[in-house]
């Protein structure tokens, strides 16, 4: 059951993922982009990991996606009409980085067999990824905590209005 | 196998009730809403279909159903009649994990009054009260109309906005009650429900679950006399329904919510647990009733400012206050 | 400090009075079943009313045609053998009339009048169409004695220079004062 629901999953996502490559709408890009992360989300929840599942939806799904619609919208952006061909510069780095994933995929494979038998299954409850998170990464979450910290107060510089020359109140 | 048959007709059964009990009360807010907003105005609101004007729901979704169903021209045909069912469906998922009242035996089967009591309850309905900003996103923004786009990004900014400081005044809840899931949250509050405990945050909740409604006096997306309707102007007959319960049901969504982390749930002396619960959602949608029909308006800088400056850095402190103590108190 | 506690006493009182609104009767008047007695200088339907002698008041001047800012209001012309005019045919659409009262104002005679009957809904537009014969009542309406013709100093209803207010015209061919 698991596996069946996985397989389909994946196969949403992925065409998702393809689709939203594809169009020149962004956002419809953007909806196919979230279809994706919902796929995404529901893999995560299949595949025993239902707060990672719930953050997935929360924070990609409904915040950085919609920031993205709400930039999109600011600067209306229309389909763009231009032809854009296929420039051997441009489709460098598409080439590049798919042969990186597939090349990686397959130094897994090859030198740990053992992990196509599948994944031991295991329930993770939030309690204990929270246990994980906050007890033996606690360095990490912190150090990600204080570059948000700066980020915030870096936006709020950058944002500031400059009183000498009488900006707004 | 038996088993398993019997759980699936509960649940369906469950899930049979949810519905009409929630699209009837949904439908009666209306009125209630119309009412009761009428009366703070010294008018009588709807009194012609039937008694006390109570077939006046039923009227209204003859009205929209025989409407007929326009598509703008211009419009992105596919999103446009997409958004508001998504603005619907968002809202009636997250009574999945809403509790109604304490598990129950009937027939020798242990029924707990939840379709689905999630272990991650708490995310699931953030979860999905963030996809709700698509629903009207993409309504406004497909509708091809420049009042319906600017509502839409109105709303966009102000649903996540807002969403921040509800998600974080759940948090000293979610501490309080040591787990995400709403059942244990309410059992949590069985001698004292928690807004006699955490007030500020009650009022942090309640004042960002009143953004979340779209309702006055944050109703930013909507504004009548700025943008026509809102995200909805270009929306005919069921579709422009689809929208308008979607509203509704929300507010009865967000009532339960409020009612689940702050007043105890169905915990309540003398009648049935579940009365308790109506009660209560009730009187939270009174609550919003009520201030629609006192507050005036934000203007949009006000509600940035209000949502960012103001209540955010309470909401947050407010978290490392109540966080703080709980740490402090269990080590000492 | 004090403009705090300002903002929220002036946040938390106004739900005290919606609340106390709840339970105040209503004002609202129940249209079909209580109807409001209109003022008698109401502006409503509009009539043609008759002098005292039970004539037509209406001399089809198109004095109310040409007041008319909607142009709602037809008629043609017409002159009996005594040399009294009236309207041949006189209509006025209802459907397009906004009630200002400026073709009363602008009438003469005082044939055309304002009514309080405000009720002339319709469900057909053609229904609103009002002809001479929809229009004209048996009455004098706002001032009953008025006759128009009995200040013209027009000889029809009585010979000229016969009227209460009138001399006996003068003649002119004759050199006597």
């Amino acid at each position: 059951m698991a596996t069946v629901l996985f397989y389909i999953l994946s196969a949403i996502a992925l065409t998702a993922t393809l689709l939203c490559v594809t169009r020149r709408n962004p956002v419809h890009a953007i909806i196919y982009l979230v279809h994706a992360f919902f796929a995404l989300a529901l893999l995560f929840y299949v595949l025993g990991a239902p707060l990672v599942a719930a953050w997935e939806v929360i924070i990609y799904a409904g915040a950085i996606m919609v920031l993205f619609m709400f930039i999109i919208m600011m600067l209306e952006l229309a389909p763009s009409q231009e032809l854009q061909g296929l420039v051997w510069s441009r489709l460098l780095p598409v080439v590049l980085l798919s042969l990186t994933v597939l090349g990686a995929t397959f130094a897994i494979i090859a030198f740990d067999p053992g992990g196509v038998d599948g994944i031991p299954v295991y329930f993770a409850t939030p309690r204990d990824f929270g246990y994980t998170l906050f007890k033996e990464y606690a360095l990490a979450v912190e150090v990600v905590s204080f570059q948000l910290l700066f980020a915030a107060v870096g936006g709020y510089y950058v944002g500031r209005t400059d009183k000498k020359k009488g900006g707004r109140k | 196998m038996n088993d398993i048959l019997i759980t699936l007709l509960i649940i369906i059964i469950k899930l049979g009730l949810i519905f009409a009990v929630v699209l009837t009360m949904a439908a009666y807010l209306v009125l209630a809403e119309r009412k009761i907003l009428a009366r703070m105005q010294l008018r009588y609101g709807p009194n012609r279909v039937g008694p006390f004007g109570m077939f006046q729901p039923v009227a209204d979704l003859i009205k929209m159903l025989t409407k007929e169903d326009v598509c703008p021209a211009g419009a992105d045909k596919y999103l446009f009649l997409f958004a508001p069912g998504l603005a619907a469906v968002t809202a009636l998922m997250s009574l999945a994990v809403v509790p109604f009242g304490p598990t129950i035996e009937i027939f020798g089967q242990q029924v707990p009054q939840v379709v689905c009591d999630l272990n991650i309850g708490v995310l699931y309905f953030l979860g999905l009260s963030s996809l709700a900003v698509y629903g009207i996103a993409l309504g406004g923004w497909a509708s091809n109309s420049k009042y319906a786009l600017l509502a839409s990004i109105r709303g966009l900014a102000q649903l996540i906005s807002y969403e921040l400081s509800m998600g974080l005044a759940v948090v000293p809840i979610i501490m309080a009650a040591r787990s995400f899931s709403l059942t244990d949250i309410v059992m949590a509050q069985e001698s004292l429900p928690f807004v006699l405990i955490y007030p500020e945050t009650f009022l942090i909740f309640f004042v960002s679950v009143a953004a979340e409604s779209k309702r006055i006096p944050f109703d930013l997306p909507e504004a009548e006399n700025e943008l026509v309707a809102g995200f909805h102007t270009e929306y005919s007959g069921m579709r422009f329904g689809l929208f308008f319960v979607g509203e509704y049901i929300n507010m009865i969504i967000l009532g339960s919510m409020t009612t689940i982390f702050f007043l105890g749930g169905w915990h309540g002396p003398l009648l049935p647990p579940i009365f308790w619960f109506l009660f209560k959602v009730l009187g939270v949608a009174f609550v919003f009733i009520w201030m629609r029909g006192t507050m005036p308006r934000f203007r949009y800088d006000q509600l940035m400012h209000f949502g960012w400056k103001v209540l955010m850095p309470i909401a947050l402190l407010d978290v490392v206050v109540r966080g703080g103590f709980m740490v402090w108190s269990l080590g000492g | 400090m004090r403009d705090l506690w300002r903002d929220i006493k002036g946040t938390l009182e106004p739900f005290w009075v919606t609340l106390s609104y709840i339970f105040k009767k209503p004002v609202t008047i129940q249209y079909p079943e209580q109807k409001r007695t209109p003022y008698s200088r109401y502006r409503a339907r509009i009539v043609l009313t008759r002098d005292p002698d039970g004539g037509e008041r209406c001399v089809a001047c198109y004095l109310c045609s040409a007041a008319c800012p909607v142009d709602c209001i037809s008629m043609q012309a017409a002159e009996d053998e005594n040399g009294r005019r009236y309207a041949a045919w006189f209509r006025i659409n209802f459907s397009r009339c906004i009630f200002c009262g400026l073709c009363a104002e602008a009438c003469p005679t005082m044939a055309i009048q304002m009514t309080p009957d405000y009720e002339i809904c319709n469900r057909d537009l053609l229904n609103l169409v009002h002809e001479k014969e929809d229009l004209l009542i048996d009455d004098g309406g706002k001032d009953n004695e008025y006759n128009f013709y009995r200040h013209a100093g027009i000889g029809v209803v009585n010979p000229r220079g016969g009227n209460e207010d009138e001399t006996e015209p003068e003649d002119v061919k004759s050199l006597l004062p």
